[in-house]
């Protein structure tokens, strides 16, 4: 079945007692998971929404998730430093190992293509790839400038991408554990001279399914970074030639930031968007400059992710809500009886 | 006392004049001008201790959750940790590693209600001690530790400030105490502005101008003098004095290791400058780090700020105990206000006045102490409520002034500290 963005809706609310800062679908598509202020790691049984389960273990927020191929096996990244292991289904969820992994906040990780390894960048400015057989660490990568804010896989399995707060992207190669060239997405990192901040940063990062292009998330236009004046942006740059070939924005959302973005199977780049303009799941081919079309979220989204169907959005969202948003008509009401 | 010399007897004049007579006690007194104690074996001891103040203001408004009132764990507490500190079974937060080695030399009050979320308000709060009411001013404490402590031998300004940026010369926060003991701001930490002179200008020439000038002045003194004259040839003469020790302001004048200790940001930098500003006898040295007004993103903010700040501030503290100055050198962390302790949507903290805290010590003040506390997540204080008049009271107090003294404004005992308010005297040796 083909989304149909234009029909976008809020199909199901999952609720938690505290905001929610992240949220990925399993790969097999049977659960939903979120992370939350509370500390807390959920999920929830799609087929079966009422039945939340809670994964303890974390001394500070979850920033991150991820999943592996088999659905099995779930890797939460904590900002104490830590990776923790977990069997992904269990009904009683215990941690299975845990990993010091950075010095602070672990703000990203990715599963690789080939499901062997797990890559995670934080704070410390340093990207590492592990085993996610044995929890070991195969390679250390060191050359951001300041903290790392996303990592991701080359479909092909050869490289690992990583950006930052500078709005730089390091493309290592995994053969070499070498920096093979970066990408200065300089528009998505500001220095407010008169705050003394850096703001802005890689929110997003992601490759298209003809690996012909590269998207680069974040915010632009930040004129107030300590209150919140700035506007959401996608860049796409062409892979090879790393030559900006559009950007791609969301006008009257002010004050909003691109929290992640990523590719639909069919091509259409998808942003989740949140801010003092609300929540918005915004959408754009590859020649849009404006997102055709965007869907309005009944607030602030903080994360977002697609599940394997290609046809719900997963938000998380400050009011202690998960939304899954359905890429469809809404099926018609049911008649009433007569 | 003697009669005032102006040609006029405005209420301003009388005040500039600095002709105030009074005492420095323990007790109630009245407090002098020019700088100098009319008790002289005050003024001698004060000498000996060389009493000064370093106060480092966190300009915008620093979380406690996130600086010296963790919460971790809570609903209000946010991602970061608790560490301990050098004092036992007070924690800090993770962001402060360096300060938590050194706490043992500092204190924390953590239950100011200051009762106020504006910045202007809080500001002058905190540095005056005082309410802002209309039709009132009061000088900034580091005008009033200028006036008391400067010592008559003093030539250069006793009230600095050191700025990451802004117009640098003077500012207005000396209310009655006058120009003389407003502020002169170090932009960038750099020197103060217009004191080299010109390469066009010879050692004799300079002579010559400032000879004639002060015939000029002395001429017009005679027939009419007024505060905003005094005020102008206390300028001038100051102005020479900090040419002649410019070298002061240099910082380049300071070790290489201790730039790399300090760090080579603008706030290590600052702090080196503060603590030579500190050795050469300056009295009062405010040094501004910004902003911490941080109603979006207050996590990552604060965690690039207060791991700026941790370090120089613990360097400082080190050096200012190795080298036996501590001891006289009253340290004061504040800020205007603290930060809610509901995250906001953007994971943000907005302004908070109710329940916050400040981190002092020195000048013989408890070493370790923690004074009063907040509820469980934060959002009340619970034991020892305390006020910016408290603090005010306990910070002269510390420098060895009566809190109970006044200065003599045209006649007129205006009390150095809020009188509803008393020091924290467990704070105090």
């Amino acid at each position: 079945m083909k989304p149909d963005f234009k029909a976008a809706h809020v199909a199901a609310e999952f609720d938690h007692t505290a905001p929610l800062i992240t949220c990925r679908f399993d790969p097999t598509g049977k659960f939903v998971f979120a992370t939350a202020e509370d500390r807390a790691i959920l999920r929830w049984d799609l087929a079966d929404p009422k039945k939340k389960t809670v994964f303890s273990a974390h001394d500070s927020y979850v920033w991150a998730v991820a999943l592996s191929k088999d659905g099995q096996t779930l890797v939460s990244a904590g900002g104490d430093d830590t990776l923790i292991w977990w069997p992904a289904t269990a009904e009683k969820p215990e941690p299975q190992r845990k990993v010091t992994a950075h010095k602070g906040w672990i703000r990203s990780v990715a599963i690789s293509p080939d499901g062997k390894h797990l890559a995670s960048g934080g704070n410390d400015r340093l990207v590492k790839l592990w085993n996610l057989a044995d929890g070991k660490m195969v390679q250390e990568f060191t050359g951001h400038e300041l903290d790392v804010y996303s990592v991701t896989f080359h479909p092909d399995g050869k490289f690992l991408l990583s950006g930052d707060l500078m709005g730089k992207v390091h493309q290592w190669d995994l053969a070499t554990g070498k920096s093979a060239r970066v990408l200065d997405a300089k528009e998505l990192h500001h220095y407010d001279k008169g705050q003394q901040v850096h703001f802005g940063g890689m929110r997003g990062l992601a490759v298209s399914p003809d690996r012909k292009h590269l998207a680069c998330g974040g915010l632009h236009k930040a004129t107030n970074p300590l209150g919140n004046v700035h506007e959401p942006i996608v860049q796409r740059y062409d892979w090879e030639t790393h030559k900006l070939l559009k950007t791609h924005l969301a006008e009257g959302l002010t004050n909003s930031t691109v929290w992640n973005c990523l590719f639909h199977p069919d091509g259409t780049l998808i942003a989740g968007c949140g801010g003092g303009s609300g929540g918005h799941l915004l959408f754009w081919g590859k020649d849009d400059e404006k997102p055709a079309p965007s869907f309005k979220l009944p607030d602030m989204a903080r994360e977002m992710d697609l599940h394997p169907d290609g046809l719900q959005i997963a938000t998380a969202h400050y009011a202690k809500k998960l939304r899954l948003t359905r890429l469809a008509p809404k099926p018609p009401a049911p008649a009433k009886k007569a | 006392m003697k009669p005032c010399q102006y040609a006029c007897n405005s209420a301003d004049h009388v005040i500039a004049r600095r002709n105030f007579l009074g005492s420095l006690a323990l007790g109630a007194g009245v407090v002098g001008g020019l700088g100098t104690f009319a008790q002289p074996s005050v003024s001698a001891a004060l000498a000996k201790d060389q009493k000064r103040m370093l106060v480092i203001n966190m300009h915008g408004g620093l979380s406690q959750l996130e600086s010296w009132d963790p919460k971790p764990g809570t609903d209000t507490g946010g991602p970061f940790r608790a560490i301990p500190t050098s004092v036992p079974g007070l924690h800090i937060s993770e962001l402060l590693p360096h300060t938590a080695k050194v706490m043992h030399h500092l204190a924390v009050v953590r239950s100011i209600n200051t009762k106020n979320d504006d910045h202007g308000k809080g500001s002058y709060m905190m540095l005056t001690g005082r309410r802002k009411m209309p039709g009132q001013s009061y000088p900034e404490i580091g005008a009033v530790v200028a006036k008391c402590l400067d010592s008559s031998a003093q030539s250069l300004p006793g009230h600095i400030r050191i700025t990451a940026g802004g117009g640098g010369g003077r500012s207005a926060d000396s209310a009655y105490l006058g120009p003389k003991y407003a502020s002169i701001s170090l932009d960038g930490g750099k020197p103060p502005q217009n004191t080299t002179k010109p390469e066009t200008l010879t050692d004799v020439s300079l002579a010559e101008q400032n000879a004639f000038r002060r015939l000029a002045n002395d001429h017009f003194l005679s027939r009419r003098r007024t505060a905003m004259t005094d005020a102008y040839v206390q300028s001038y003469e100051q102005a020479l004095e900090l040419m002649k020790q410019r070298e002061v302001f240099e910082l380049s004048k300071e070790p290489e290791k201790d730039h790399d200790r300090y760090g080579k940001h603008d706030f290590g930098r600052h702090c080196l400058m503060a603590r030579r500003l500190l050795e050469n006898g300056i009295s009062f040295v405010q040094v501004s780090h910004s902003n911490y007004d941080t109603h979006n993103e207050n996590f990552n903010f604060h965690f690039e700020q207060v791991g700026e700040f941790d370090k120089p501030f613990a360097t400082l503290i080190t050096d200012l105990h190795e080298r036996g100055m501590l001891e006289n050198t009253l340290v004061v962390v504040l800020s205007e206000f603290g930060r809610t302790p509901r995250i906001n949507q953007y994971y943000g903290r907005d302004h908070w006045g109710r329940a916050w805290s400040v981190c002092l010590g020195g000048a013989g003040l408890q070493r370790g102490a923690i004074i009063g506390a907040t509820n469980a997540n934060g959002t009340e204080v619970k034991e020892r409520e305390v006020d910016c008049g408290h603090l005010f009271h306990t910070y002269l107090r510390a420098l060895g002034l009566s809190s109970k003294s006044s200065f003599d404004v045209a006649g007129r005992q205006v009390l150095m500290a809020d009188p509803a308010c008393g020091p924290i005297k467990e704070l105090l040796a």
